[in-house]
């Protein structure tokens, strides 16, 4: 019984798929999710300082503003509004709609196109309330 | 040929005992999401950068606290969904696998009642 699991054949992966846009965004919605993950600590940090008292509230936004800061967080922003982007296309073919092959591949495109201007748009509202 | 006795049809929950109810909770949580995080960019976009006493009065809004409170929950569940599922994708060697899903139980667990006591501390007590 050893090795019995070891030696299973394994079914095609990645590399012996051409590369097209559906698959680099599904990819990238896997990233960006994995991201988001770990990025949730920015949030939890800034709550966390908001609720812990001035000192500790402007060392995180001090922090945040830096510009290791900022790029991290713009980062950050992309990742979430790709992922959100993302999920809304997932919930679209749960339904059962949009699977034609044209269509998908606009969409995927779409997906990241839009994900770069919404990102930029938040960012400059940002600067120009501020 | 179907094996499958009657009993394991009706429960239709398969050979990973679970059904559809890990995707199920997956696509809850992000329908859930949508609003949420629009709420929280659209708060964001008007907060960043302003003083403690600002920013704290209106995450002491009772709205503003409930919203932050249900985004909070909906996306410790979410991310842990999604990371089990990656986990369970690209760790073969089951001792680890464990390891790193209860790590994530945990880490998830945390970060959200972390996040949930400074948002109830702030509503409460400011």
């Amino acid at each position: 019984m050893a090795n019995v699991t070891n030696n299973r054949p394994l079914s095609p992966h990645l590399q012996v798929y051409k590369f097209i846009p559906t698959m680099a965004m599904s990819i990238v919605h896997r990233i960006t999710g994995g991201a988001l993950y770990f990025g949730t600590l920015l949030v939890a940090a800034w709550l966390i300082s908001a609720a812990s008292g001035e000192e500790y509230f402007n060392w995180v936004n001090w922090l945040f503003g830096s510009i290791v800061g900022q790029l991290v967080l713009f980062g950050y922003t992309w990742a979430l509004i790709h992922h959100l982007l993302g999920g809304l296309r997932h919930i679209m073919w749960d339904l059962g709609y949009g699977f034609e092959k044209e269509f998908s591949t606009k969409l995927a495109k779409a997906n990241l196109v839009a994900s770069i201007l919404l990102t930029v748009l938040v960012w400059a509202i940002v600067l120009i309330v501020r | 040929m179907d094996m499958r006795t009657p009993l394991g049809k009706v429960r239709g929950l398969g050979s990973a005992k679970s059904g559809t109810e890990h995707f199920w909770r997956v696509r809850t949580t992000s329908v859930a999401l949508v609003p949420l995080l629009v709420f929280y960019i659209v708060f964001l976009i008007v907060y960043a950068g302003k003083p403690y006493a600002e920013v704290v009065g209106a995450l002491a809004n009772p709205f503003v606290a409930t919203i932050n409170g249900l985004t909070v929950i909906a996306s410790i569940i979410h991310m842990r969904l999604g990371m089990e599922e990656i986990i369970q994708d690209y760790v073969h060697s089951e001792g680890m696998k464990i390891a790193l899903l209860i790590l994530n139980a945990f880490f998830s667990l945390l970060v959200g009642g972390l996040c949930l006591f400074a948002v109830l501390k702030i509503a409460f007590a400011g």
